[in-house]
């Protein structure tokens, strides 16, 4: 029975081990990648990679190589640095957003070359909000039943969902702003051009009648 | 007894909240591009790939897909938003491809959702997991259904968010636009006026034309 248990427990691990499910795509060395996330504020961001280099002899990837560090640069919606670091040809990044709003995933190789350079090959994995927390962690930390986790993640997802509801709040207010902002805008323009165009237009008769009865043609 | 069966409902736990593997992202696409994404499946594991145009031009963009002996799965021009939901026959790198190669200055941001579930023989249905227990298996089967029902709701606040997006990036590009032609009329008005009276000044200065002569007689 112990052994039974034992094995079962393998297996559990064993799944719990990353299988290679992860999307890749191909990047030259000095080449940027960025991702644009739009999320709602206090959202846990968790990113992986892992950056295989190609190798001419074998025609293929090489599965690790140490010396290239994948430079990861997140900004916020105002364009300020949120985090900026410098990670081997694995690694693993978090954070976390205070302003709701577009934030923008930017990764580039530490390499030294001008431009050109080889290819590499790219593994990515974002997990935004609720798809970013481990409930294997999340119930072996708290010893929680299978139906208590069930229920801690039902509450997570309901939590996104109320958080994703005032950013469309925050967003549809913004949007009523720049819409109201457009039409005051063209009010107040159209008016000043017609003005322009009235005022231009008696300086020019006035201008021209002084002119020419100066000249005495008139 | 109660020593085996505390693995068990571990090993749901670890099949039913960990099958789905998803990967959302959201990139630009420069003018007269393709972006390829590229993932290993193994044979009858399904997979859904979902995208959407956010912002850029026509809202348009070329997408294929390609299993890894070469044949195209899928392929569709000019499309703004699809769903795909395939079976994969094949062991290998299944490829998919965004290309914006037809449009010579817009670039798009493209939004794309890829799903995949777990590998068939691993998968657990979560339908009926277990022997009945009663009420606890009743609750079991709500909340899974809860949980389906959320993840929809979420899916659909992300297209809501997506087609906001899309309207409001219009809006603000008008805002700009509207103020840049606004102040270059503006200025535009100014500089006629003075151009045209310092035109007509110089026709009738200082100089002796025929046409001044005459109009002195």
């Amino acid at each position: 029975m112990y052994t039974q248990f034992k094995i079962l427990l393998i297996i559990c691990f064993l799944q719990l081990i990353p299988v290679s499910h992860t999307l890749y795509f191909h990047i030259s060395e000095t080449e940027r990648k960025c991702f644009i996330e739009e999320m709602p504020d206090d959202t846990l961001v968790i990113g992986k990679y892992k950056v295989e280099l190609f190798d001419e002899k074998t025609n293929g990837y090489l599965p690790s190589t140490p010396g290239i560090g994948m430079h990861v640069e997140v900004k916020d919606p105002d364009d300020k640095i949120v985090l900026s670091k410098l990670y081997t040809n694995e690694g693993r990044f978090t954070f976390t957003s205070h302003t709701p709003g577009e934030h923008v995933i930017c990764l580039y190789s530490n390499s030294t070359a001008w431009f050109g350079g080889q290819k590499l090959r790219v593994h990515l994995d974002i997990d935004i909000g609720e798809h970013a927390i481990d409930y294997e962690r999340v119930g072996a930390q708290e010893k929680l039943t299978e139906l208590q986790l069930r229920v801690r993640q039902l509450l997570d997802q309901v939590e996104q969902i109320t958080k994703e509801q005032n950013y469309q709040r925050y967003r549809e207010e913004r949007f009523r702003a720049t819409s109201e902002s457009t039409n005051s805008r063209v009010l107040w323009w159209s008016l000043a051009q017609l003005i322009v165009l009235v005022i231009a237009g008696f300086w020019q008769m006035r201008h021209l009648k002084g002119f020419f009865e100066a000249k005495k043609l008139v | 007894m109660l020593k085996l069966s505390l693995p068990i409902p571990l090993f749901l736990i670890v099949f039913l909240l960990k099958q789905i593997c998803c990967n959302e992202l959201t990139f630009e696409l420069p003018d007269n591009a393709k972006e390829c994404f590229h993932e290993k499946l193994k044979i009858g594991s399904k997979y859904t790939l979902e995208f959407q145009v956010v912002t850029g031009g026509n809202y348009d963009v070329d997408v294929e897909l390609k299993s890894p002996s070469g044949k195209i799965l899928f392929q569709v021009q000019k499309k703004q938003y699809d769903q795909i939901e395939r079976t994969a026959d094949e062991d290998g790198v299944y490829q998919f491809c965004f290309s914006n190669e037809f449009s010579t200055y817009t670039h798009k941001v493209i939004y794309i959702d890829w799903r995949v579930d777990g590998d068939p023989e691993h998968e657990i249905s979560s339908a009926n997991p277990r022997v009945a227990e009663g009420a606890l298996t009743m609750i079991e089967s709500k909340v899974g259904n809860i949980h389906r029902n959320l993840e929809s709701c979420i899916d659909y606040q992300t297209h809501h968010r997506l087609r906001e997006a899309t309207g409001r990036a219009r809006a603000e590009d008008l805002q700009e636009r509207v103020q840049i032609w606004s102040i270059g009329q503006f200025i535009l008005i100014i500089i006629v006026a003075i151009g045209t009276v310092l035109l007509l000044r110089s026709f009738f200065t200082d100089r002796r034309t025929p046409s001044s002569m005459t109009w002195h007689r």
